[in-house]
């Protein structure tokens, strides 16, 4: 057992072209980004602009997805509220992400005590769920923006924590970075030379889980009229707007709803390509 | 082994407590007066005086905490702001719903998934597994009310064939039924794609193992070394899975509740929150919590008896 | 007599990962008769198990059969579809995996497990199959209680005889042994050799003995076939090829086990302060209890005492679980001791490497075991070795480049390497970047931990050779740790053997190596696999009194296995380090005189 089967053990660097649902992935998200960058700027109306008298216009020429329930376009709200669903589900993952990280890195390495009591902590914050956690949060603080952030960003941090725990474990296990501790580096070139590198794909999988569950918390926020608050708008909030719709047969709600369906199909697409080649695929690490 | 189910025990109880104090901080202990939060601005002076007195808000914050854990532990959730009936009255029939809702969706899709996630394994890399692999990849994690109003404009709109919302109350059994069905939908969507693909990859982890090889070799069947070889060992990973998810159905609830109306926990939740009505959003909010910490706690303690390792010490 | 399995002209193709296939094993002939036992050896990837297996009509995932044909008793093994097979698996061919503790169902007792192929291929049921699982136990020697039992309570050896109580249930015409003493110690090695050739002979099947360890192959196989990159070199009759090998690949093989000049024969140069000293050194593993470090627990190391001087190899010689990396890990400042002293040069060092001076932290390297995981994958080589010079030496760029050619150059690897990634070279490569990684500090001392013990035969003689190479170049000392007697004797100036965390023989090469041996040094010493037939009865005759492997709690932590305890006493004192000629000290309440009584009984002890 060695040399010949050794080497298959090794990580596998994918260079070729991405598979084809992986390439509808990485277009989708691509255009996830666009839409949130200049959504507002491609949009032909205003946000609060009406359009039509009537309630749910029928989509034409000029109102390619119809109208919604005042008669404002359906299109250029969707490109108006993208900003707000993907830069807030950005900015609270950034947020989670960053603090999970350095609490998971952190005590992968000090181990002993402190990593049990941390690790005993982090176990308590899992068990709540996370969705009435932000209920109750949002119930409590009130909706805004930094306190959507800010509840998400709890939500996320020990969870982003156990998994970066996990994965700095595995790679610390390694004789490798135990090679690197008896040369004597210290214990951030250690994170940064020896663990980071092998961590970066599996952790690029854990960033895009926890923005495709950001961006699904936060629209079901909006759909239970809790999360963004008018006058602004976001994905989830045009949906609950639109609902009285859905029992007309009008698509008003259905649009927003599918972009946020195809926004995270698309997320999930290039999760699972990046987690197949670092061996940590979508399925076996998705928590809600 | 008993110390590892006490000591999860043990967390349990630990994660039980903390749910009621940040319950607890998040409703009342809030910063601001709690008064105009629930009463606007308009109150007059008297009214505020009753509620502060029949929240116990002039006692300091400490002791509020134990006379309301105390007064929760002993049955009295108090009286709802909104047309002041006694919350246990409200949360009873809620309750009975939400429990019939979840129920129906386990019934559903928990042998499905196992079914699916089984079968998936058992040919790997076939045309049935490629097949759901890719569908349930697309279905995975998408929002629940995007299915729902599908659902709702396919059944309801165009087809007309069932009831867009069960409003209408629960008349006879059949109603019931109906009104179920496009919940209970809604929900498998949600949680099944997901099921089937964490039941898959913990049965193809476990198919990967030396001692699946070895069983081929001793000729056993397909279905032998599925449900004899490797089901033992994947049920660690599969019970969790499954508690995953089912605790996922408690918080799933409200967004499905709320798309068709169903007068259950979660819609509750929701009219508490937009009514400001404390005493019930503090009850429902940990009733939930707690059966969700519960239910993964028991599962847990289920998925690693299920161990032999861990049963039985070397 | 028609043979019970046939193969002619069978080319298995593999998946190479990169969507093309490419054929592992071509054109191979292998004919096994009844009753016969073929060891199938070469090193690992010749295709040794890929053949065998396929004697089974299986072929592991990303592989395929593609060609030949295979007859087991005359019938067409690729033309099965899958209730034929079924049916020759398990029942007329089985087969004994090589680690039983991955091939054991963690799941099921295992006694339940023995009896499956029974069940699977409704030969026996109830009563009648637990008659029979009765009477395999009895024949592997195991105890009667194991079959209520789950895997994870049984010994590593207990589980490989488990393996084969299952894979003879059914009585089958074949059995085919994937390396099934590979994984094991040396001394329990001996007993599942010895049950293996029991089970054979008692049913009277034919084997296929898949092994990378000529020695153990010629104590089972009447015939011995060589494989290498998928196609067999030469086949014979054992003594034949052992012998009067005819390829030149079978010579290598056989130089392998057997070692040329054994005793270096040169004294350990003596510094008046040694290089590193161990006073005292205790040390636990760590238990993570709920408040803290569990103290004291299992102890994996009791009082070492130890010297290496400079330039000096000092061999540390154990089997699995006799605390031999703990202690390289406690030297490299990588495990904490409980108590102690370990001084460098005079000068004290740290408990942890990371309060160490930088200066100390350079002069005391280490090598892994296994370069597959000792290298970064995300690093090229280039990287690797440069490290220790930026680290040390605070070398600039260009100074480090000139340095790496020079140290691939040293270690036999050409300049171009440096662009290469781990995952781009062989594992004998990797071990060698990771010996030049060790190097490019320039240290005093090298704490080799098993270093030889993930290569194949062929590539860890040719890294040893490199070892002594630079060796002799430089100053540098080495502890060199190892499972391996045979081995050590190539390179050491002094051996330690240890057992249960205690040191108990210590002495020069030349010393250890002539009795009076420590009781525990002699069974290793015959229990290390040689090509002579009959090594393995003389070897089992002199294995303890019970298989039993735990060491005792108190007294000689050798007891419950020594041939020679003195009841009443071993088991409750420790017999102290008794130094008989200078240098040489044994640990015994046994006079040495005795001990060479013992040991000068009819088995030998010497490899040669
Ligand atoms: S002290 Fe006793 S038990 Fe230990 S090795 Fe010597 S004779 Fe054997």
């Amino acid at each position: 057992m060695s040399a010949g089967e050794a080497t298959a053990q090794a990580i596998p660097r994918p260079r070729r072209l991405p598979p084809p649902l992986a390439c509808i992935g990485l277009a989708i998200v691509a255009i996830g980004l666009i839409m949130a960058l200049l959504g507002p700027f491609l949009a032909r109306h205003g946000a609060g602009e009406l359009i039509s008298e009537r309630p749910f216009p029928a989509a034409s020429w000029a109102l390619p997805f119809g109208g919604d329930h005042l008669g404002r376009d359906v299109l250029s709200r969707l490109l108006h509220a993208a900003p707000v669903t993907i830069g807030l589900a950005l900015g609270a993952t950034t947020v989670g992400f960053v603090i999970g990280l350095t609490v998971g890195f952190f005590t992968a390495e000090v181990r002993g005590r402190t990593d049990t009591m941390i690790t005993w902590i982090l176990d308590i914050l899992v068990s709540f769920p996370p969705k009435l956690i932000a209920l109750i949060a949002i119930a409590g603080l009130g909706s805004s923006l930094p306190i959507l952030i800010a509840t998400l960003g709890f939500v996320h941090a020990p969870r982003v924590a156990r998994v970066a725990r996990a994965v700095a474990m595995n790679i610390s296990a390694m004789d490798f970075v135990e090679a690197a501790r008896a040369r004597g580096e210290s214990v951030l070139a250690v994170m940064v030379r020896e663990i980071w590198p092998s961590a970066r794909r599996p952790m690029a999988v854990e960033f895009g889980l926890r923005v495709t569950f950001s961006i699904l918390v936060l629209s079901s926020l909006s759909f239970l009229g809790l999360g963004v608050q008018p006058p602004m708008t976001d994905w989830g909030s045009m949906v609950r707007e639109n609902m009285s719709g859905i029992f007309l047969g009008t698509p008003a709600a259905l649009i927003p709803a599918l972009a946020i369906g195809i926004l995270t199909v698309g997320i999930n697409l290039v999760i699972d390509w990046i987690g197949g080649s670092s061996g940590r695929r979508l399925t076996e690490e998705l928590s809600r | 082994m008993a110390s590892l189910v006490l000591g999860r025990l043990l967390l349990g109880a630990v994660t039980l407590l903390v749910a009621s104090l940040l319950v607890f901080a998040g409703t009342q202990a809030l910063p601001g007066d709690v008064t105009t939060a629930i009463l606007g601005n308009e109150a007059t002076p008297e009214t505020r005086a009753a509620l502060v007195e029949r929240l116990g808000l002039d006692h300091p914050i400490h002791v509020q905490y134990f006379e309301w854990a105390g007064r929760f532990l002993r049955g009295d959730l108090g009286l709802s702001l909104v047309n002041d009936v006694p919350v246990s009255r409200l949360l009873d029939l809620r309750l009975k719903n939400t429990f019939i809702l979840a129920l129906a969706t386990i019934i559903v899709v928990v042998p499905l998934s196992l079914f699916l996630g089984l079968l998936c394994a058992a040919y790997p890399n076939g045309r049935l597994d490629s097949s759901i692999s890719v569908v349930s990849l697309f279905l995975i994690s998408l929002p629940e009310f995007l299915v729902g109003i599908i659902l709702v404009l396919l059944f309801a709109v165009y087809w007309s064939v069932l009831p867009a919302t069960s409003i209408s109350g629960f008349r006879s059994f059949e109603h019931l039924v109906r009104a179920l069905v496009l919940p209970v939908l809604t929900l498998t969507f949600a949680i099944l794609a997901h099921m089937v693909r964490m039941t898959r990859a913990a049965m193809l982890e476990v198919m990967r193992a030396p001692y699946i090889e070895m069983a081929l070799l001793k000729g056993a069947s397909r279905s032998r070394i599925v449900l004899r070889h490797a089901l033992p060992n994947a049920l660690g990973p599969i019970i969790n899975v499954i508690a995953l998810n089912l605790g996922y159905l408690i918080s799933g609830v409200v967004v499905v509740e709320v798309i068709f109306a169903y007068p259950g926990l979660g819609k509750l939740l929701v009219e508490a929150i937009g009514n400001r009505d404390l005493p019930l959003l503090q009850a429902v909010a940990l009733i939930m919590v707690a059966a969700y910490i519960v239910f993964t706690l028991l599962a847990d303690i289920v998925a690693r008896l299920s161990n032999p390792r861990l049963r039985f010490k070397q | 007599m028609r043979p019970v399995l046939e193969i002619a002209g069978l080319v298995v193709r593999a998946d190479d990962g990169k969507g093309s296939w490419i054929d592992t094993i071509r054109n191979v002939d292998l004919t096994v008769s009844a009753g016969e036992v073929v060891a199938l050896i070469g090193e690992s990837g010749a295709g040794k198990s890929t053949v065998a297996l396929a004697a089974l009509g299986y072929a592991r995932p990303g592989t395929r059969l593609v060609e030949g044909r295979i007859l087991f008793d005359g019938q067409d093994v690729r033309a099965l579809d899958e209730r034929g097979l079924r049916r020759l698996r398990g029942r007329d061919a089985s087969y004994v995996a090589q680690s039983a503790q991955d091939a054991l169902n963690p799941a099921i007792p295992i006694g339940a497990q023995i009896a499956e192929p029974l069940l699977i291929h409704g030969i026996a049921s109830g009563t009648e199959a637990e008659a029979r699982i009765a009477s395999l136990i009895g024949l592997l020697d195991l105890p009667v209680g194991i079959v209520t039992r789950f895997p994870h309570q049984a010994s590593g050896g207990q589980q490989q005889r488990i393996m084969l109580a299952m894979a003879m249930a059914c009585a089958p015409r074949l059995l085919v042994l994937d390396e099934p003493t590979t994984a094991l110690d040396v001394t329990t090695q001996i007993e599942v050799l010895k049950a293996i050739r029991t089970a054979i002979r008692g049913q009277g099947s034919a084997a296929i003995y898949v092994s990378h360890d000529l020695a153990v192959v010629a104590q089972i196989a009447d015939r011995i076939v060589v494989m290498r990159h998928g196609a067999i070199v030469e086949q014979g009759p054992t003594a034949e090829i052992v012998e009067r090998p005819k390829q030149p690949y079978t010579v290598t093989l056989i130089d392998a086990v057997r070692p040329r000049d054994r005793r270096l024969a040169r004294e350990a140069p003596r510094g008046p302060a040694p290089l590193l000293a161990l006073r005292g050194v205790n040390a636990s593993y760590e238990q993570q209890g709920w408040f803290g470090p569990a103290r004291g627990g299992n102890k994996v190391l009791r009082d070492i005492d130890l010297t290496v001087g400079k330039g000096e190899v000092l061999a540390v010689v154990g089997e699995s679980g006799s605390g031999k990396s703990t202690l390289a890990r406690v030297v490299a400042g990588l495990h904490p001791r409980l108590s102690g002293d370990i001084a460098l040069a005079g000068t004290t060092l740290a408990d942890r490497v990371r309060r160490r001076p930088l200066e100390q932290r350079r002069r005391i390297q280490i090598i892994f075991q296994s370069p597959d995981l000792s290298l970064n994958p995300e690093e090229r080589v280039g990287e690797i070795i440069g490290r220790p010079r930026q680290l040390y030496f605070n070398e600039a760029r260009t100074n480090r480049d000139a340095h790496t050619d020079r140290l691939l150059d040293m270690v036999g690897l050409p300049p171009s390497y440096e662009r290469r990634f781990p995952a781009e070279l062989s594992g004998g490569e990797r071990q060698r970047v990771a010996i030049a990684r060790a190097f490019a500090a320039e240290p005093d001392l090298i704490l080799c931990d098993e270093i030889l013990s993930s290569l194949d035969v062929v590539i860890a003689a040719q890294i040893l050779e490199l070892m002594r190479e630079l060796k002799r170049k430089s100053s540098v000392a080495y502890l060199f740790i190892s499972h391996d007697l045979v081995t050590v004797a190539q390179i050491a100036d002094r051996i330690a053997v240890l057992y249960a965390g205690t040191v108990l023989e210590l002495g020069a090469t030349s010393a250890v190596f002539t009795p009076p041996h420590h009781p525990y040094t002699a069974l290793l010493m015959a229990a290390v696999p040689q090509l002579r037939r009959g090594w393995l009865d003389d070897a089992f005759k002199l294995r303890g009194p019970t298989a039993q492997r735990r060491a005792a709690p108190t007294g000689c932590p050798f007891q419950p296995r020594c041939p020679l305890a003195i009841p009443g006493l071993c088991e409750r004192e420790l017999p102290p380090l008794r130094e008989q000629t200078s240098g040489h000290a044994i640990r015994c309440h046994r006079s040495d005189a005795e001990l060479r009584q013992a040991q000068t009984s009819p088995v030998q002890t010497s490899p040669n």
